[in-house]
């Protein structure tokens, strides 16, 4: 059994919208092991990124909370730690790459401050040594001229170069976890395929955990072991990623794996999920994609049903009453 | 049906950049001579690369910008040299989607007025008839007419792109222009938009031009597609030979690059190396050498001329690949 690196439990996390809260992520469990990609799926708005800010403790204090749940770093719960300690693991064991890289550099400090000031942070260096590692983390991500780089500001950068740059700065301290929030988005397929190759490159050398979170199914086929989609601020399956393809048991998960354009594909025309992703202020009772899932029934519209393990299939989750029907019998009804 | 709709021909457009008293005068190369037909009733896509020249080129389509060089036709009438006032009746044939389904909606206009300002400055219908119309469109694509009262920060990604159809379609155009039309939607929001679109390409008898950088959605919407690198286009086929052999070693990467949603496939990716060159220095000879892993002397000194090989189907390289063994000199 692989080591558990990172262990989410039942996270809930809140926001403040007129002087009342709003659930934007609720029971939210998963792990993710040494070594392995973790794809994390789902619409804008599905709460992928407010799980990995909850993680991080990023989020903005005051207009929003982790309510419940505990997040396991090591075995050690974060969520409970000081926020002195937590900006020693943040950065140094935990490190983070941001969708668009362009926005996330600073724009008035050139690479080498950017990149050099958070090896200093958590490592006692001096400023050339500090220098020397800059160079080659850089040089590992596949920049050809590192001194350079490092000489420029962001905006004399391309994307492509940027997004290296923000990975080579989360890999400086040689983090134990790295969280990938849509990564790729802001690139083009060429670049993409470089970026993803360089982050399968780190995986494997370093034994470094990755949480990719994505849109994109293409990328998720091609770099995870296992997969999380969510759903309306909830995990609606988990399963590796054959399986998940091959067999989506979700009906969201379904829908959304028919409604991608595949290459190669005689298609003319997509099946497609009608209508569209509930507010959150504004949840359906019950099960949250009943609205747009075609095999809803009665029971679908008033309970909410728990995600439960699929028998007989490792790591594989559900949140759908047609699969605890298949087992418990429709008789019950 | 033999006569195109639109016609380009050595089409170049360059934009003055380096501002400043003192800044050193230099030229970005947007789009470098450039030729195709679109003909009625077909969908041809332009893909590519951001900043390889496809919006331009659908703007220069659609007369908002004026080209260097060369010459474009549309529907018989060579447009390219049209002082804004000539081009005014013809703007009703030519309509545009843009890809911000949040940005090119006026947030302080009312949606039925939105939707039916094409008419009051194209028609001379009262304002009834307008509104009858407007109410008309928004069941085509898909919405009532009880979300003409509405805003547009009322609507959803998905449902304010089917407002700028709808605002595309009141005119009646002959040719409607897709700027990334679907790039801003979720998945399962982007399959419900192109089935629209297809849907209305067949009821009103629409021509798109539809620009995009998704391979996968323009192989599902086009007919015909063509590949641009640097403002040129490097290939351009009917869709099922383009997929099932391409013949520039561009489009070949740009193909393998694409992630595939199936983790049984996992295929061979040819990694292209480094990124775009600047477009206001364009590299001598082809464009693309910088970054060909098949490049050759001759591909650095010369530019390569296009060339028709096989029905319909036009590269723009030296060494075209033929078969599978790689390249055919």
């Amino acid at each position: 059994m692989a080591e558990k690196l990172l262990d989410v439990k039942n996270l809930r996390t809140e926001f403040k919208r007129d002087k009342s809260w709003v659930t934007a992520v609720n029971d939210v469990s998963f792990h993710i092991n040494k070594g392995e990609i973790l794809g994390l799926v789902g619409e804008s708005g599905c709460g992928k990124s407010v799980t990995s800010l909850s993680v991080m403790r990023l989020l903005p204090i005051g207009t929003s909370r982790v309510s419940e749940g505990e997040v396991f770093f090591n075995g050690e719960d974060i969520l409970k730690v000081d926020k002195k300690k937590m900006r020693k693991i943040r950065g140094h064991k935990i490190s983070m790459i941001f969708q668009e890289p362009m926005s996330s550099l600073n724009p008035c400090m050139r690479i080498s401050k950017q990149i050099t000031e958070a090896i200093l942070l958590h490592n006692d260096l001096s400023k050339d040594e500090a220098y020397k590692r800059a160079f080659n983390v850089l040089k590992s991500v596949g920049i050809p001229d590192p001194d350079m780089t490092l000489n420029s500001y962001p905006h004399q950068l391309s994307g492509g170069m940027c997004q290296r740059v923000m990975i080579a700065m989360a890999m400086s301290c040689e983090p134990d976890l790295l969280i990938a929030d849509e990564p790729t988005t802001a690139l083009d397929v060429t670049i993409q395929a470089q970026i993803l190759a360089l982050m399968e490159k780190i995986k494997e050398e370093r034994n470094t955990g990755i949480l990719l979170i994505t849109h994109d199914l293409g990328v998720v086929a091609e770099m995870c072991s296992r997969v999380i989609v969510m759903y309306a601020g909830r995990i609606v399956e988990e399963a590796p990623v054959r399986e998940l393809f091959e067999a989506p048991m979700h009906p969201y998960t379904q829908g959304l794996i028919e409604s991608v354009p595949k290459l190669g594909s005689d298609m003319t025309s997509l099946p497609s999920i009608p209508g569209s992703v509930p507010d959150l202020s504004v949840m359906p009772k019950g099960c949250k994609f009943a609205p747009r899932c075609k095999y809803a029934m009665d029971i679908c519209r008033e309970k909410e049903p728990e995600l439960v393990a699929v028998p007989g299939q490792e790591h594989r989750c559900s949140r759908c009453v047609l699969h605890k029907l298949e087992e418990k019998e429709v008789s019950k009804l | 049906m033999s006569t195109p709709i639109v016609s380009v021909k050595n089409v170049t457009k360059t934009f003055d950049a380096g501002k400043g008293m003192f800044a050193k005068k230099t030229k970005v190369h947007a789009v470098n001579d450039i030729s195709f037909n679109i003909m009625p009733g077909e969908t041809f896509s332009l893909v590519g690369e951001s900043g390889c020249g496809k919006s331009t080129t659908g703007r220069l389509i659609d007369h908002l910008l004026i080209p260097d060089t060369g010459e474009i036709w549309f529907d018989g009438k060579k447009i390219s040299k049209l002082s804004q006032n000539e081009m005014r009746p013809l703007r009703s044939d030519v309509q545009m989607i843009f890809q911000d389904p949040y940005g090119s909606l006026n947030p302080r206009i009312k949606v039925q007025d939105l939707i039916g300002e094409p008419l009051l400055i194209h028609t001379n219908l009262s304002a009834g008839e307008r509104l009858k119309k407007v109410y008309e469109l928004l069941e085509v694509v898909g919405l009532s007419a009880a979300h003409g009262e509405r805003y547009p920060h009322e609507f959803s990604g998905g449902q304010r792109q089917r407002i700028g159809i709808a605002r595309a379609l009141t005119v009646h155009p002959k040719l409607i222009i897709a700027d990334e039309p679907v790039s801003a939607l979720d998945v399962s929001i982007q399959a419900q938009v192109l089935n629209l679109l297809q849907q209305l390409q067949k009821d009103f008898n629409l021509t798109y031009l539809f620009i995009s950088h998704d391979l996968s959605v323009v192989e599902m919407i086009s007919d015909k597609i063509a590949v641009m690198y640097l403002g040129t286009i490097v290939e351009t086929a009917p869709k099922k030979d383009l997929y099932a052999h391409p013949m520039h070693p561009y489009t070949r990467s740009l193909l393998s690059a694409v992630p595939i949603p199936d983790p049984a496939k996992k295929k061979e990716r040819t990694l292209l190396k480094g990124d775009l060159p600047s477009t206001t220095n364009l590299p001598a000879g082809c464009l693309f050498h910088t970054r060909c892993p098949y490049c050759q002397e001759k591909c650095i000194k010369e530019r390569p001329e296009t060339q028709e090989i096989g029905e319909g189907h036009f590269v723009k390289c030296h060494y075209p690949i033929c078969n599978e063994e790689g390249k055919n000199v």
